[in-house]
This record gives structure tokens, C-alpha cells and sequence, in this order.
């Protein structure tokens, strides 16, 4: 299963009926949707469950599935043929003369940083290609107005399992007031981590458990933009409104998001434009206090402290990857440890992938093989592909051998973040916890960064490799992996 | 001309209007039409009040594409005028810069007759940074008159949907060329900022001036007809794209 037309079968004609058939092997929270087209823009997809066999290590006493999408009643055809003719076609949230005071710092230290990107034909301010301006964000299909409810008796745990099923859209979730305990990633357990906000890429899932106090609280899930929410309330006084966050303010990249740490250059800045603290207040929790110890049966005695150094940062080589793509990162480095733009500077807990733990420690071995994939892109003809070279179906796929250790290295050579998609195999996403890194299906692929991972070619067959940006992914950022029997 | 210009827009038209593959599978090559309406405008210089139009577009895929111009001036008071068509191929070989050759095919209007020529072009357009749209190309005509154009514009973002676009334009001919009043050396430079508001992306209405300089023996050979060498126009207009 987790087919893709063109690749693994030949897709299921209008009007006919396909049977799936398969073990089912793992348990979690997962979701479905069409790879046909922009099916799945359209708003062919849905959450997909599977309890497990043996009674649940995670204990809740209510449980919510929480889809977030984005929905446009553009054609989504129409969608990627804007991008395609003018790559800014939706952003209304550009740097102008206008808004040139809105920036913190002096004026001057603006002007110098607009002058900077402006003379690399970049946009710092170009976080998602498609936004506000033409979707209006989804809570299990319900816009901000319609406010999605879930009810719960105080006390009580309750599980969310958080699904990302947009086209292009990710998400800042939190719950001003109410912490937050991931236990799952991607459909499979982790050691339990309290946090604030956590950012979730396009198509990943999160679950975590929360034990709001009695009353009624926003769930709030804020584009990654800033450019539009989606929100629903968790209440226990079914009736009561609740106060919705205002959105921050549209982040803006940085010189180190281009993998560039030249001197003079401010890294360590504080995003720009970023948020300011009227807003945190209203929409912080009510302390960012210590992790509270949250009853779970999980094994957390896990916790295991061992740390495996993480690569170290890479210098670009010479090859730029052609025409299609505009820039290279002159150093890419991991940054599992960084929550990314927009969050940079949040007073609050935010989660990040070094805090991601499997509980049960792998028990494979070091991988015999490297593949590096460049992430490249050229927002000016929105051409987005790896190592320069859009997909074709004539392309030979990547072959992995059955059964072998494989170290996939991702280097970010664009602007923007990727969520990163490998069909029919979970991968060992590299956080430096060793054994215990965490198994996931979608890694997030910031700017600049650095991606480790490493997968065990354990099921054969051919298996689509690629941005689950639904544009990105139609205009070429798609490989195939195939495992050769 | 006006022939000239009504073939432009029409082939524009359909190669616009072609339908991209709805049904194309993921690794199919994709096919764009995108038809620029940059300028289409009526000047205000109490003179001849022109219309100018200058429009481009291209039909193909992102490395491999056919590309469309049109430019000119009807002036309203004579119906006397200049316009040219080209029609290129254009491949990206760069990031930012795509280069292109092809055909220009050039009418003038005056008294009531026109006159024509052909160019083959080999030109460069792309982009500079600090954002600068520029164009330069290289004009070899049926005579073999060789000619040079440079033209950049800008946008600046005002507000998020004002845009103030400036506009540099150069020609530079190496012989001279009486039938189309062109001198040897410098031409014309033509200067020019426009602030349009973008209603949606795709229409924008706008506002601006527009400052043309005819050079040299250009310039005498004008005055020579008894043309004027400078003219200053308030324009007003609409940029529009598909």
C-alpha cells in the first residue's frame, strides 16, 4: 500500500472500486489521502486510526482527532499556474516602503537588511507560497467562524491526535494556558515531553495529552505565516466562548537561514518583525513552568541521557545544481535543536526534534551506505526539485539493496522548509539520542539545515521520496526509491 | 501595423488560452501560457496624445519556451505610429537569465504608408540584483543593419498592492537608417515610472510618466522632418496578465 499512480500501481480509474488488502503491522495515528493530481488538495484525504493489539501505554480518558487542512475554492491547477507565472502571487505580507518601520531595529539596520536580500533576488519574507489570501484554514473541516468543539469533563486526559493534512500549509499549535505532552510522532510512541507550541510540518501527526482545567480553551493552530488560523475549543462548559489568540506577526528569514554566518551579518538576532510581548501575554500559557512529571505508563525510565554527536556542518561544494535552482547553502547545519522562523524568539516551550525519543531503543546497526539529496529550488520560474533536477518518469529511481543500513543526507540549499516524505518506511531521524532516535515518516527540512537520517531497506517495492508540499511535489521535488528484492 | 499587432494579440491569444493538462501524471512535463500586458496606455503630452502598448508573452515549459513581444505608439491625432513584433525561442541557462533568439518584424506608419523591416535578435533578459527586470538584445536587420537595446524595470512594493514600476530603455544603431528616422550612435533613451495598484495580481490600473529623448543624429534627423525630439507624457493605462 501506501501507493502512489505512476509509481507503485496505476492509480483508480473514475468510477471503480480498488481493495486494499495488507497486515497491519503498527498502530498510531496516521492519515490517508489521494496522490492522484491535487486530489488531495480538494480534500481527498481523512485520519486513520489503528488502535493497538495490547492495551494502550498511553492513558487518556477522551480522545479527539484533530485534522487541520487548507481549504481554497481556487482550482488548485490554477493554483500552481499562478506560482508558476509569478512565484509571489499570494504573498500579501512583502516587505514594502509601507511596513518599512514595522521591522525592530533602527531604520538604517532595516534599509542594510532589505539592500542585502533585495541584491540575492530573495524575499525574507517569503515563508509559504500559498496563504491566507486564498485558503481559509480547516479544524476537522471547520473554518475559525464554525470554532470545531470538543467536549471534556475537567480532569480529565484527554488525547488529541493532531494530523497536518494540508496541501501547503504547516502550523504553530498550542493551547494558551494548557501544556502540552507529546507521547506519538508520525504514528509511532515517544518518551513523553511537555511542551507549549509545537510546529507541525505538512503531514506529520502528533499526538499529545492534555488535562485542561475546567472552562473552555482555544485550540489554536496559527500558520506558519501568520497569514491565517485555524482554531477549535476544548470545553467543559459546552456554550462558553473562548479568547483566540491573536496571530503574531508574519516572521522573516535570516542571513543564517541561507546557511551564510558571514561577520557583520546579525544571526543571533531575534527574528525581525518578530513577535512582540503584548501578544505572548495574550496568548501565552499561564507559565512556562518546569516539565511537570505527567503520569503516563510509558517507559520513561528510557530517558535515556546518552548523546551521539550530530554531523557536523558541511560546506557547499561547487556544484551549484544548475538553472533550477537560485542559491546554495555556503554551510548547512543540523538544526534539530531550533524550533524555526517565526518561533525563534517565543517565550514559551516549543518542541523540536532533539527532544523527539523512541522509547524502545533501536537495536540496528551503523549504516554501510551514504545518499546525498540536495534540496534545490527556483522560486522565480517556482521550479522545485532535488539536486537541481526536477522528476521525470523516465528518471532511474534510487535502489536501495533489501535489507540495507542507509544514511540519507538532506541539505536545504532553498529558502523555504520542506517536509520531506518517504513512503512504505519509517526512518531513524538523526537528533543525537543514538538508539533512541525517533521513527518518523516526515521530517521537516529547515533552511540551511543538515538532515540525517537512516532507514533499514526493509520492504520491497517502489516508494515515493518526496516534499509533501503539494505544488512543490507537482513541480518536481519527487524521487522514487525503490528496494530491489 | 495595425496587422502586425492584431496577429500578435491573436497568436498571443491561443497560445495563452491553451489548456494545460488537467490530466498530466506526476513527472510529465508541464506546459505554461502566460500573456503580459506590461503597458496599454494613452498618453496625455498635448500633442499627439499616443496609445502605446507593450506586451510579451511565452507559451512552454520551465527550461524551453516560446516567447512573444509586441511594442508600439499609434499617435491619435494622425494615425501615424511604430510598432514590432517578436518572436523568439527562449531557453533558461542560468538561475536568473534565460537567452533568446528569434525574429523582429517592424512597421511604420506615417502619411498614411508603411514601411517595413525584418531583424533576426539574439538577446538576454533575466534578472539583476536588487531586482531589476533587464532585457539587452541584438537587432540584425534584412539590410544588415545592426542595432542594441537595453531595458530594465523595477518594482517597488509601496503598500502591498501599489507598485511603483521604473522603466529604462535604450537604442543604440550602428548605421544609420533614414526610412525609419534612425541615426548612427545613440538613438533614444526613454525614461519612465508607473504606480498601479493591483486590484487583483492579475489587473492593475495605472498612473505615470513617460519620457522619451530622441539623441544625436536621431534627433536631427527629426527635427530634419520636423518632429519633435523630447516628449514628456502623463500616461495612464492598464497592466494586465493571464
Amino acid at each position: 500500500m501506501d501507493g502512489v499512480p505512476g509509481v507503485s500501481f496505476d492509480g483508480i480509474p473514475a468510477g471503480q472500486t480498488y481493495v486494499y488488502r495488507f497486515p497491519v503491522r503498527q498502530n498510531g495515528t496516521y492519515w490517508y489521502h489521494s496522490h492522484s493530481g491535487f486530489q488531495e488538495q480538494t480534500g481527498v484525504f481523512g485520519p486513520l486510526i489503528i488502535e493497538p493489539k495490547e492495551p494502550d501505554p498511553i492513558l487518556s480518558e477522551r480522545e479527539y482527532t484533530i485534522v487541520i487542512s487548507d481549504w481554497t475554492f481556487e482550482n488548485p491547477h490554477t493554483i500552481l499556474a499562478n506560482l508558476k507565472k509569478y512565484g509571489g502571487y499570494y504573498n500579501f505580507q512583502r516587505r514594502t516602503l509601507a511596513n518599512m518601520g514595522d521591522e525592530s531595529g533602527s531604520l538604517w539596520a532595516t534599509v542594510q537588511d532589505r539592500l542585502r536580500w533585495s541584491a540575492m533576488g530573495m524575499d525574507a519574507a517569503d515563508i509559504s507560497d500559498v496563504t491566507g489570501q486564498t485558503y481559509t484554514y480547516l479544524m476537522n473541516g471547520l473554518a475559525p467562524a464554525d470554532d470545531w468543539t470538543g467536549a471534556f469533563d475537567g480532569g480529565q486526559r484527554i488525547r488529541l491526535r493532531i494530523i497536518n493534512a494540508s496541501a501547503a500549509t504547516y502550523f504553530d499549535v498550542r493551547i494558551p494556558g494548557v501544556p502540552m505532552t507529546v507521547v506519538q510522532a508520525d504514528g509511532q510512541n515517544v518518551i513523553p515531553v511537555e511542551t507549549d507550541e509545537l510546529r507541525i510540518a505538512i503531514a506529520e501527526t502528533y499526538d499529545v495529552i492534555v488535562q485542561p482545567p475546567d472552562g473552555a480553551h482555544c485550540l489554536f493552530a496559527e500558520a506558519v505565516d501568520r497569514s491565517g488560523h485555524a482554531r477549535g475549543t476544548l470545553t467543559s462548559q459546552p456554550g462558553r466562548a473562548t479568547v483566540v489568540p491573536a496571530r503574531r506577526k508574519r516572521p522573516l528569514l535570516q542571513m543564517s537561514d541561507m546557511g551564510m554566518a558571514m561577520a557583520g551579518v546579525q544571526m543571533d538576532d531575534p527574528d525581525k518583525g518578530g513577535m512582540n510581548m503584548e501578544g505572548m501575554n495574550m496568548g501565552g500559557p499561564s507559565s512556562a513552568s518546569k516539565p511537570s512529571s505527567m503520569p503516563s505508563s510509558m517507559p520513561s525510565s528510557m530517558a535515556d541521557s546518552r548523546t551521539c554527536a550530530l554531523l557536523p556542518p558541511e560546506k557547499h561544494g561547487p556544484e551549484t545544481h544548475g538553472a533550477g535552482n537560485t542559491m546554495v547553502a555556503a554551510e548547512a547545519r543540523p538544526r534539530v535543536d531550533e524550533a524555526g522562523v517565526g518561533l525563534r524568539d517565543a517565550t514559551w516551550r516549543v518542541l523540536t526534534y532533539d527532544q523527539l525519543r523512541r522509547p524502545e531503543p533501536s537495536a540496528e546497526i551503523e549504516p554501510t551506505r551514504e545518499i546525498e539529496l540536495h534540496l534545490t529550488g527556483n522560486m522565480e520560474r517556482y521550479m522545485w526539485s532535488f539536486d537541481g533536477v526536477e522528476y521525470d518518469n523516465e528518471m532511474p529511481p534510487i535502489a536501495l539493496k533489501n535489507g540495507e543500513r542507509v544514511r540519507f543526507k538532506l541539505i536545504n540549499d532553498t529558502m523555504m522548509a520542506h517536509p520531506i516524505h518517504l513512503h512504505g518506511m519509517f526512518f531513524e531521524l538523526d537528533v543525537g539520542a543514538c538508539e533512541h532516535n525517533p521513527l518518523k515518516h516526515t521530517v521537516n527540512v529547515k533552511p540551511a539545515e543538515l538532515v540525517s537520517f537512516t532507514v533499514t531497506a526493509a520492504e520491497v517495492g517502489r516508494w515515493a521520496f518526496h516534499c509533501h508540499i503539494l505544488y512543490h511535489m507537482e513541480a518536481g521535488m519527487f524521487r522514487v526509491v525503490e528496494v530491489l528484492a | 501595423m495595425k496587422l502586425g499587432a492584431i496577429g500578435a494579440f491573436l497568436l498571443t491569444g491561443l497560445i495563452a488560452q491553451a489548456p494545460s493538462d488537467a490530466s498530466a501524471e506526476l513527472g510529465d512535463t508541464m506546459f505554461y501560457g502566460y500573456l503580459l500586458f506590461e503597458q496599454l496606455e494613452v498618453g496625455v503630452n498635448g500633442a499627439d496624445n499616443p496609445i502605446a502598448w507593450d506586451v510579451m508573452g511565452w507559451y512552454g515549459a520551465d527550461y524551453d519556451r516560446i516567447w512573444i513581444r509586441s511594442e508600439g505608439v499609434l499617435a491619435t491625432d494622425s494615425g501615424s505610429g511604430e510598432g514590432e513584433a517578436q518572436l523568439l525561442y527562449s531557453r533558461l541557462v542560468l538561475p536568473f537569465w534565460e537567452v533568446q533568439i528569434g525574429a523582429r518584424a517592424d512597421l511604420r506608419l506615417a502619411d498614411g504608408s508603411g514601411t517595413g523591416r525584418g531583424h533576426l535578435v539574439l538577446g538576454l533578459t533575466g534578472m539583476t540584483p536588487y531586482g531589476f527586470e533587464v532585457e539587452g538584445s541584438t537587432f540584425v536587420s534584412q539590410h544588415a543593419d545592426i542595432a542594441f537595446r537595453l531595458r530594465s524595470t523595477q518594482d517597488i512594493y509601496v503598500t502591498q498592492r501599489l507598485i511603483a514600476q521604473s522603466l529604462f530603455e535604450m537604442n543604440v544603431a550602428v548605421q544609420e537608417v533614414e526610412a525609419f528616422d534612425v541615426g548612427a550612435g545613440v538613438n533614444d533613451i526613454q525614461v519612465g515610472l508607473r504606480l498601479r495598484y493591483e486590484i487583483i495580481r492579475k489587473v492593475a490600473p495605472y498612473l505615470g510618466i513617460s519620457w522619451r529623448q530622441k539623441i544625436g543624429s536621431t534627433a536631427d534627423l527629426a527635427r530634419g522632418a520636423g518632429e519633435r525630439t523630447s516628449d514628456v507624457s502623463g500616461v495612464v493605462g492598464l497592466r494586465v496578465w493571464m
